[in-house]
C-alpha cells in the first residue's frame, strides 16, 4: 500500500480523535471533580446524537449549529442527573455508585430504543461527500469541521476553568472537598454544574459526530469504554490529557484498522490502555496522586 | 545487643529531608519516647521502622538483623507491632474479628486466634464492646482497638504512634498501667511517640528528642528536659505560636 | 468438619438454608420446562456471583470484567471437547488453568504497578474486551462465527460429556451453587478470610498486622477466577454454541455483578437472593408485558433499570443485611 494510504488514514482517525476526545472530556472533567466515574457516558453520547438527528430532520440546520442547543439540553440534563439522583450517591462506595449509573444506562439505552428502533440511522449534510486536498493528504470536510469544533468547544472550557471564578470554584471542590464547604461553597450545585458541563460536551461531541458516523441505541456502551480508554490514557482528570488521549486512540483505532482488520482496531486501544495502566498509572499528563 | 537500633537513617520526600541521619538504640525491655514539636519526623520514623518506606540511607536493625527495606508485613512477622496515628479500624468488622486478624499473625489456627483475641480485649478493657463493628467505637476506644491489634501479633516491639492523645487523664492512667504490666510481666520494649508529657514522664526510661528530622538530645527522662538544645527547640516553637 | 462449618450459624438460619435446599430439590418435579430454565438461569447467577463476591465482596477488588473468565472456561472445555472429544470434566482441568493463569496475569500487573480502584475495575474491563476481540479473530475456536457442540436428542443423561436434559443441568448448577456456597462460608471463616476483609478494609492496617497484601489479593483473583470458569464450562455445554462477541461481553460482566450488589455484597446469601430477585423480576417483567400485550423491545429493560436504581437508592446495602436483621438472623 502507498504511504498516502497511511497518511490519510492517520490524519482521518486523528480528527475523529479529537471529537472522541471532547466526548471523553466530559467524563473526564465530571471525574475529577465529583469522583464519579460516569457508567452511563456513552448512552448520553447516543442521546445527543440522537437529538441532533431529529432536530436535523425538523429544522434542517447543520449540525455545527445545532451543537449549541443539543449541548444545552445536555446540559440541562445532566444538571438535573446530579442534583437529583448522584448527589446522595457521593459518599457511597464505588461499587454502588457504579450500580446507579449502570441501572441510568440501562434506562437511557432501552428508552431510545423504544423511541428510535434498533436500526442505525444517519443524516446527510451539504458537505458529506466533500472533501480537502492538502499535498498527498485527501481528509473529508465533515471531519475537519467536526474537529474544529471540537477544539473551539474544548478551549471554551478551559477558559472557563481558568479564567471564570465559577471555574475556579468547581476546581477548588475538586481540590478540597471540606475545603470548599468551609468557605461555603454550595458544592451540591457545583457537583451538579460540573456534571451538566461534563454532559455538554458529551451533547457538542454527539452533534459533531452525528455529521460524520451513524447512530444505533445499542452503541452506548461502546462509546462508555471509549471514553474511559481514552481519559485513562491521557489522563484522568486532566482536560488536556482527554483531549491528547483521543488523538492518541483515534490515531491507534485507525492505524490498526489499516494495518491488520478493522474488526480488531479497538484490540490496539485496549492495548494501549493496558501499557499505559502499567507503566504510567496515572496517564499520560495525569497528576500523581498518593 | 539492641532491640532495634537505628544507624544514620535519612528519609526524604521530594527533596524535604523529613529525617537526616537518624541514630538511635532502644534496649530490650526498655521503654523509650521519641518526642518532638509537630513536623520532626517522629511519625517518619516509625513508618521507616515498620516498612511502610523505605530508607534512603542508613539501617534499621532490629535484634541485630537488618530490616530495613523489607515490607510492613513482614516487618511485623519478625515481630514489630505497630499503632497508626490516625487510626485505621477494619470499620465494617466486630472488634473480635479485628483483633483476630492480628492474632492470626502469631496463632494461625483461626479459633485458638480468636481466643487469644478475646484475652487481650479484655486486657483492654474493650469486652463489652467485642461484638459491635469498629465503625461503632469512640476514638479513644478506636485508640485502644489499634493498641490490642498490635498486640495480638505477640510483637517483641511495640511502636506507639500517640495513643494517648485525646484520652482523659483517668484513661491515660488506664493504658500506662496496661504498657508498664505489659513490659513488666512480659518484656515487652516499647519505643512511642507521645505529647502527652504526662505519659512520657510517666512510662519512657529513655527519650529521643528530633527537631526538623535530626535526633538533637537523648538521655533519661531528667536529662533530657535539662538539655539547653531541647529547651530551646521548645520554646522556639512556643514564642512562633 | 461439617460440625466445625456449621459452628456459630444461629440454628434458624440452618433451618432456613436446609429449607431452601430441599425446595430446590424438588423443584424439578413439578416444574415445567420454562419453569426449570429460569431455575437454572437463577442457579447460574447465584454461583457467578458468588464467585465474582469472592473478589470484591471478600477481598474489595472491583472486577468488571468477569465474563473474561466465563468465556475463557467454555471456550477451553468446548474447544477440547469438539475438536478431541475430551470429556468436559477433563477439560474443566485446562478452564480452570487458563482462567487462573489470566487472573494471575491481571492480577500480578494491576497489584504490582500499583493499579487499584476505578483503574483497576477497568482494567479488568479492558482485558475482557481485549478477549472478545481477540477470540473474534482466534481461528481455532471459529472466530465471530461461533463454536458449535454437537447436539442430538439424548435419551441418556451423560454426565460425564455433559450431554443431557436440562434436568441434569438444574442439578449440577444446584449441586455447584450450594458447593460455591459452602467453599466461601469455609473460605470466609479461613485465615485466608479473615485477612481479605482485613485488606478490603484497609490495606495499610492490614500489612502493618503482618498481611502479606499482595499475596492474598492475588489468591482472591485467582480463587474467583477459577470458580468462575467452572461456570463456563456449564455454560458452553448447557446452551452448546459459543460466540465472543456475546461470552466476552462487558453487558455480560455486568449482568453476573448486578445480582450480589442487590442481594448484599460481601454476604453469602446475597448473590443467592439477588439471583432470585433479578431474575424472577425479569422474567416477571417478560410475562407482564406478554399479558399487557406490549411488544416493543427495551420496554422490559426500562422498567428492570428502573427497579435497579430504586433497589440501590433504598438499600444501598443490599436486599440481604436488612433482610436478615428481621429474620433475627445475624450475618
Amino acid at each position: 500500500m502507498p504511504v498516502e494510504i497511511y497518511l490519510n488514514v492517520a490524519a482521518s482517525g486523528l480528527l475523529t480523535g479529537l471529537v472522541y476526545g471532547l466526548m471523553a472530556l466530559g467524563l473526564s472533567v465530571i471525574f475529577g471533580v465529583v469522583r464519579v466515574v460516569n457508567f452511563a457516558h456513552g448512552e448520553m453520547m447516543t442521546l445527543a446524537m440522537y437529538l441532533t438527528l431529529l432536530l436535523f430532520s425538523a429544522l434542517k440546520l447543520d449540525p455545527l449549529v445545532l451543537l449549541v442547543p443539543i449541548a444545552a439540553v445536555l446540559f440541562v440534563f445532566g444538571y438535573l442527573l446530579q442534583a437529583g439522583l448522584i448527589n446522595p450517591f457521593i459518599n457511597r462506595p464505588e461499587h454502588s455508585q457504579f450500580m446507579l449509573l449502570v441501572a441510568i444506562g440501562l434506562i437511557l439505552v432501552n428508552a431510545q430504543l423504544i423511541a428510535f428502533g434498533p436500526d442505525a440511522q444517519g443524516i446527510r449534510t451539504a458537505y458529506s461527500f466533500d472533501s480537502y486536498q492538502l499535498g498527498p493528504l485527501i481528509v473529508d470536510a465533515s471531519k475537519v469541521y467536526a474537529a474544529g469544533a471540537a477544539l473551539v468547544v474544548a478551549a471554551a472550557l478551559f477558559a472557563f476553568f481558568r479564567f471564570t471564578l465559577r471555574g475556579k470554584s468547581i476546581r477548588a471542590c475538586a481540590d478540597n472537598y471540606q475545603g470548599a464547604l468551609v468557605v461555603g461553597l454550595n458544592v451540591k450545585h457545583l457537583y451538579a454544574l460540573t456534571f451538566g458541563i461534563g454532559a455538554a460536551c458529551v451533547g457538542a461531541a454527539g452533534a459533531m459526530l452525528m455529521a460524520v458516523t451513524d447512530v444505533t441505541p445499542t452503541i452506548g456502551p461502546s462509546y462508555t469504554l471509549l471514553a474511559f480508554v481514552i481519559v485513562i490514557t491521557g489522563g484522568l482528570g486532566s482536560m488536556g490529557g482527554a483531549l491528547l488521549g483521543g488523538l492518541l486512540i483515534g490515531l491507534t483505532e485507525a492505524l490498526g484498522g489499516v494495518l491488520f482488520t478493522p474488526s480488531a482496531k479497538s484490540m490496539f486501544a485496549f492495548g494501549l490502555l493496558v501499557l499505559v495502566l502499567l507503566f504510567r498509572p496515572q496517564g499520560i499528563l495525569g497528576r500523581k496522586t498518593a | 545487643m539492641s532491640r532495634l537500633e537505628l544507624r544514620g537513617v535519612s528519609k526524604s520526600f521530594r527533596g524535604l529531608k523529613a529525617v537526616s541521619a537518624a541514630s538511635f538504640d532502644v534496649a530490650p525491655g526498655g521503654i523509650h519516647a521519641l518526642i518532638g514539636p509537630n513536623g520532626a519526623g517522629k511519625t517518619t520514623i516509625f513508618n521507616v521502622v515498620a516498612g511502610v518506606y523505605a530508607p534512603d540511607a542508613g539501617e534499621v536493625l532490629f535484634d541485630g538483623r537488618a530490616i530495613h527495606g523489607l515490607r510492613p508485613d513482614q516487618v511485623c512477622a519478625a515481630g514489630v507491632g505497630r499503632t497508626f496515628q490516625i487510626v485505621r479500624p477494619f470499620a465494617g468488622l466486630s472488634v473480635l474479628d479485628n483483633v483476630t486478624v492480628g492474632a492470626l499473625q502469631a496463632i494461625k489456627d483461626v479459633p485458638a486466634a480468636k481466643k487469644h483475641a478475646a484475652g487481650i480485649i479484655e486486657k483492654l478493657g474493650l469486652s463489652a464492646k467485642r461484638d459491635l463493628p469498629a465503625s461503632s467505637l469512640t476514638l479513644p476506644d478506636r485508640k485502644r482497638l489499634e493498641v490490642a491489634r498490635a498486640l495480638a501479633t505477640r510483637p517483641k516491639l511495640l511502636l506507639l504512634d500517640e495513643v494517648m492523645a485525646g484520652l482523659r487523664p483517668t484513661e491515660c492512667d488506664q493504658i500506662v498501667a496496661i504498657f508498664r504490666e505489659l513490659n513488666r510481666a512480659e518484656g515487652l520494649t516499647i519505643l512511642l511517640i507521645e505529647h502527652v508529657m504526662r505519659a512520657v514522664m510517666a512510662l519512657a526510661q529513655r527519650i529521643v528528642v528530633l527537631h526538623h528530622g535530626e535526633v538533637i538530645a537523648q538521655g533519661t527522662p531528667d536529662e533530657v528536659v535539662r538539655d539547653p538544645a531541647v529547651l530551646e527547640s521548645y520554646l522556639g516553637e512556643e514564642t512562633e505560636v | 468438619m461439617i460440625a466445625r462449618l456449621a459452628d456459630g450459624v444461629p440454628r434458624k438460619g440452618l433451618w432456613l438454608l436446609a429449607a431452601l435446599l430441599l425446595l430446590l430439590t424438588l423443584f424439578p418435579l413439578f416444574a415445567s420446562g420454562y419453569l426449570l430454565a429460569i431455575g437454572f438461569l437463577i442457579l447460574y447467577f447465584a454461583y457467578v456471583g458468588q464467585a465474582w463476591n469472592v473478589m470484591m465482596g471478600f477481598a474489595g477488588q472491583l472486577s468488571l470484567g468477569h465474563s473474561l473468565y466465563v468465556g475463557l472456561g467454555a471456550y477451553a472445555a468446548a474447544a477440547l471437547y469438539v475438536h478431541f472429544g475430551v470429556s468436559p470434566w477433563i477439560g474443566l482441568g485446562a478452564a480452570i488453568g487458563i482462567s487462573m493463569l489470566a487472573g494471575a496475569a491481571i492480577g500480578f500487573l494491576a497489584f504490582r504497578f500499583g493499579v487499584a480502584g476505578v483503574y483497576f475495575a477497568i482494567l479488568t474491563i479492558a482485558f475482557a474486551e481485549f478477549a472478545r476481540i481477540g477470540f473474534d479473530h482466534f481461528a481455532w475456536v471459529r472466530g465471530s462465527s461461533g463454536l458449535f457442540l454437537p447436539v442430538a436428542n439424548y435419551t441418556e443423561n451423560d454426565l460425564w460429556n455433559l450431554r443431557g436434559s436440562p434436568v441434569m443441568f438444574y442439578y449440577l448448577m444446584l449441586a455447584m451453587t450450594a458447593g460455591a456456597f459452602v467453599l466461601c462460608h469455609a473460605l470466609l471463616r479461613s485465615r485466608m478470610g479473615y485477612y481479605w476483609l482485613a485488606i478490603r478494609e484497609s490495606p495499610e492496617a492490614a500489612a502493618a498486622l503482618g498481611v502479606n497484601v499482595f499475596r492474598y489479593k492475588m489468591y482472591a483473583v485467582v480463587i474467583s477466577a477459577a470458580m468462575t470458569s467452572l461456570s463456563g464450562v456449564v455454560f458452553a455445554f448447557y446452551y452448546n454454541n459459543l460466540f465472543p462477541e456475546q461470552i466476552f461481553h462487558i453487558s455480560r460482566s455486568i449482568e453476573l455483578i448486578l445480582g450480589p450488589i442487590i442481594g448484599g455484597i460481601g454476604t453469602l446469601v446475597g448473590p443467592i437472593v439477588g439471583a432470585f430477585l433479578l431474575t424472577g423480576l425479569a422474567e416477571g417483567l417478560r410475562e407482564l408485558m406478554l399479558q399487557l400485550g406490549i411488544d416493543v423491545p427495551g420496554v422490559k429493560q426500562v422498567f428492570y433499570g428502573l427497579c435497579l436504581l430504586l433497589v440501590i437508592m433504598f438499600l444501598p446495602d443490599g436486599v440481604w443485611p436488612p433482610l436478615a436483621r428481621k429474620l433475627g438472623l445475624h450475618r
